[in-house]
């Protein structure tokens, strides 16, 4: 019997504390992992600690490592063989096949079908199931949250704790619930809404915090809208975000690789059921949004809470009262090299990003490939359009997206996480303008020096087509 | 450690990021030491450091972004211990404590005031005392908080080390947790 009043965290949470009795005095509970995924980037020193302490892997059949952060977007040559520029890349990447194959943990490598960006392919593989309890070494973990699972980043420390107990040493973070209500206006995207929350509450207000994101538009997203918001929970501050699982959730579930099926699939969907956040349950903290109200986003500074609607005019720094916030903001836009006062709109873009683990699958390249048909990318542009995973790119490429894409001019690439941190090389020129569908404008994220502006694919492609800041609504 | 004194690098910017502390293209390595050169690579250019100084001042919500436990080796690899803020981004803060650097948190008048203060004076010292949880900086003086008692200095050297213990311990417990549950998933299924 479970309490009235009990959060789908709350229920998760206990579900996998491995100490009885909740953690005395704020100390950590022990909380127990049921799927560890890695890649190339985290993992390296967490195998060295295995080896240094002459420990294995508990649970290997829990844990699955895919190669994303830092491997090329250029085809492969007629070999089958993967060009790889940097040596220190191919040092890294080697060492994971290694250590995957030593240690006996399930290997996507490059080519591989189920390859991808870690945050889009464990969901497609239906590795991610409502009530679990996920890490990975990279932040945006949060993105399964989608699916009403705990999921969340851990330092590279922590995934040798995962590694050899498979337990993790946690402090029970405190829950926000983000209630989202009303349908979407044309134009607007799950990304406008999770960057237009971002913008109001801004990048800090998650911080010790859960998000539990609630309320109609929610419910009514795909599962891919979905995580698009969950994504982003870390860009708020929050290392998790969950969103109650239901029949989308469900029917997404349905028939995937590693998803239980036949009688096994019923029961756990019963299962799913029980995990609903009780009607009488009271979060920590609590916001309402009116999504009738959201419009297309655009960032205009160097962090994603550095939001506004594409048409506003840029917020003046010397409005803030605050003297830290108007430093940050004043070095923000001389950094991005913007003026305030006045709308972007028409403001040249050089180089248009339609990728990464926010908006990389199959409805993003279609929402994109939608604004691209039968237009062409702008000779002053170039447009990088690189899918989450293989998957993703076989599906794209049986509806024909891929011949959208190139007919338009834009680079169709191999799936990775690209330019989104720019470490394969895919980067930009030093004080390039990007408009990237990422979820990070960080000052160099993008290449040093770079400048980038978040948004919907919708936008991205948007930009694309007419080389400055566009309000997506006037090609639609 | 019970008391730190030393010169401070100030950086008195929020929302400070670990893509700033350390970009992702020094992120291709399988090391955790020689991350320290390219602390705040893009950034800094040397320009304000003191290449001595042990002390970060930084703006509010430090350490935002990704999870890359790498900013933390690539601060204790430059020298700093102890980072003074108003608040810290909650993956950092537990990768600091993990690898012995100290997070401390101070009020925002406080900070205020020490952040003039090193503006006007860069070289003036500044005194952590840990045991009484105070700090100074020439005329300013502030209480500090920081989850010190989880603090271990030993684990810059085997990173997690001690957690790692306290986890290996505990096998029956979790062993005992995994007896009443199937796995959820088998990554190896289809092998
Ligand atoms: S796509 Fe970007 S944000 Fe996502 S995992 Fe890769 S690097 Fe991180």
């Amino acid at each position: 019997m479970t309490d009235p009043g009990t959060t789908l965290f709350d229920r998760i949470w206990d579900d996998h504390r491995v100490n009885a009795a909740p953690a005395p005095d704020g100390g950590p509970d022990t909380l127990y992992i049921d799927l560890h995924l890695i890649h190339e980037v985290t993992s390296p020193q967490a195998f060295s600690i295995l080896r240094e302490r002459g420990l294995g892997l508990r649970r290997p059949g829990q844990t699955v490592a895919t190669m994303d952060h830092s491997i090329p977007s250029t085809p492969p040559g007629p070999d089958g063989r993967y060009v790889i520029e940097d040596p220190d890349a191919e040092v890294q990447l080697a060492a994971l096949a290694r250590n995957c194959d030593e240690f006996g943990v399930p290997l996507f490598p490059m080519g591989h079908e189920n390859q991808g960006i870690v945050h889009v392919t464990a969901p497609e593989l239906g590795l991610v199931q409502p009530g679990m309890t996920i890490v990975c070494g990279d932040s945006h973990t949060a993105t399964h949250g989608a699916f009403g699972a705990l999921a969340f980043g851990i330092g590279t420390s922590q995934v040798a704790h995962v590694f050899a107990t498979q337990c993790l040493l946690a402090h029970r973070p405190r829950t926000f619930e983000i209630r989202i209500d009303g349908a979407l206006q044309p134009g607007v995207t799950a990304k406008d809404v999770i960057l237009s929350v971002i913008a109001g509450i801004g990048t800090e207000a998650g911080t010790g915090h859960v998000f539990e994101y609630t309320g109609t538009t929610i419910r009514a997203m795909s599962m891919e809208e979905r995580m698009t918001v969950t994504n982003m929970s870390i860009e708020g501050g929050a290392t998790a975000g969950l969103i109650q699982p239901d029949d989308t959730t469900f029917d997404y579930l349905a028939g995937r690789q590693y998803a239980p099926r036949g009688a096994a699939f019923d029961d756990a969907v019963a299962r799913w059921r029980r995990l609903a956040t009780d009607e009488s349950a009271a979060y920590h903290r609590s916001v309402e949004i009116d999504a009738r109200r959201v419009e297309p986003m655009i960032t205009y500074g160097t962090n994603p809470g550095m939001g506004m609607a594409v048409h506003e005019p840029v917020p003046d720094p010397a409005a803030l009262t605050n003297a830290s916030d108007r430093r940050s903001a004043q070095r923000a836009l001389e950094y991005m090299r913007i003026e305030p006062g006045k709308p972007l709109l028409g403001h040249p873009v050089e180089v248009v990003f339609v990728g990464s683990c926010t908006n990389s699958r199959l409805s993003d390249l279609r929402d994109a490939a939608r604004i691209l048909e039968g237009r062409k990318v702008s000779d002053t542009v170039r447009m990088l359009v690189v899918p989450g995973s293989q998957r993703t790119k076989r599906a794209a490429e049986d509806e024909g997206l891929d011949t959208i894409f190139k007919t338009a001019g834009a680079e169709w690439r191999e799936p990775g996480c690209s330019m989104c941190l720019a470490m394969n090389g895919d980067r930009l020129e030093p004080g390039q303008l990007s408009v990237s569908t990422s979820n990070r404008n960080f000052e160099g994220r993008q290449g040093p020096s770079g400048r980038t502006i978040l948004a919907s694919p919708l936008t991205a492609a948007a930009c694309a087509v007419t080389g400055v800041i566009t309000d997506v609504r006037e090609l639609l | 450690m019970e008391t730190l004194a030393s010169h401070a690098i100030l950086l008195p910017i929020d929302n400070i990021d670990t893509d700033r502390i350390i970009p992702a293209r020094f992120l291709i390595t399988t090391k955790t030491k020689g991350l320290g050169r390219h602390f705040f690579s893009d950034w800094m250019h040397g320009s304000s450091a003191l290449t001595d100084a042990r002390v970060l001042v930084v703006g509010h919500n430090f350490g935002c972004g990704s999870s890359r436990e790498h900013a933390v080796w690539a601060l204790a690899d430059f020298g700093i211990e102890a980072v003074v803020s108003t608040g810290f981004a909650d993956i950092f803060h537990a990768n600091a404590l993990r690898n012995g650097l100290i997070p401390v948190v101070v009020g925002p008048e406080d900070h205020e005031k020490l952040v003039t203060e090193l503006e006007t004076s860069p070289e003036q010292e500044v005194v952590i005392d840990f045991a009484s949880r105070r700090l100074s900086c020439g005329s300013i003086e502030a209480g500090f908080t920081a989850a010190i008692d989880t603090v271990r200095i030993e684990d810059r050297e085997t990173p997690g080390g001690e957690e790692l213990d306290a986890l290996l311990r505990q096998a029956d417990l979790i062993g005992r947790h995994e007896a009443g549950r199937q796995p959820r998933v088998d990554t190896r299924k289809d092998l």
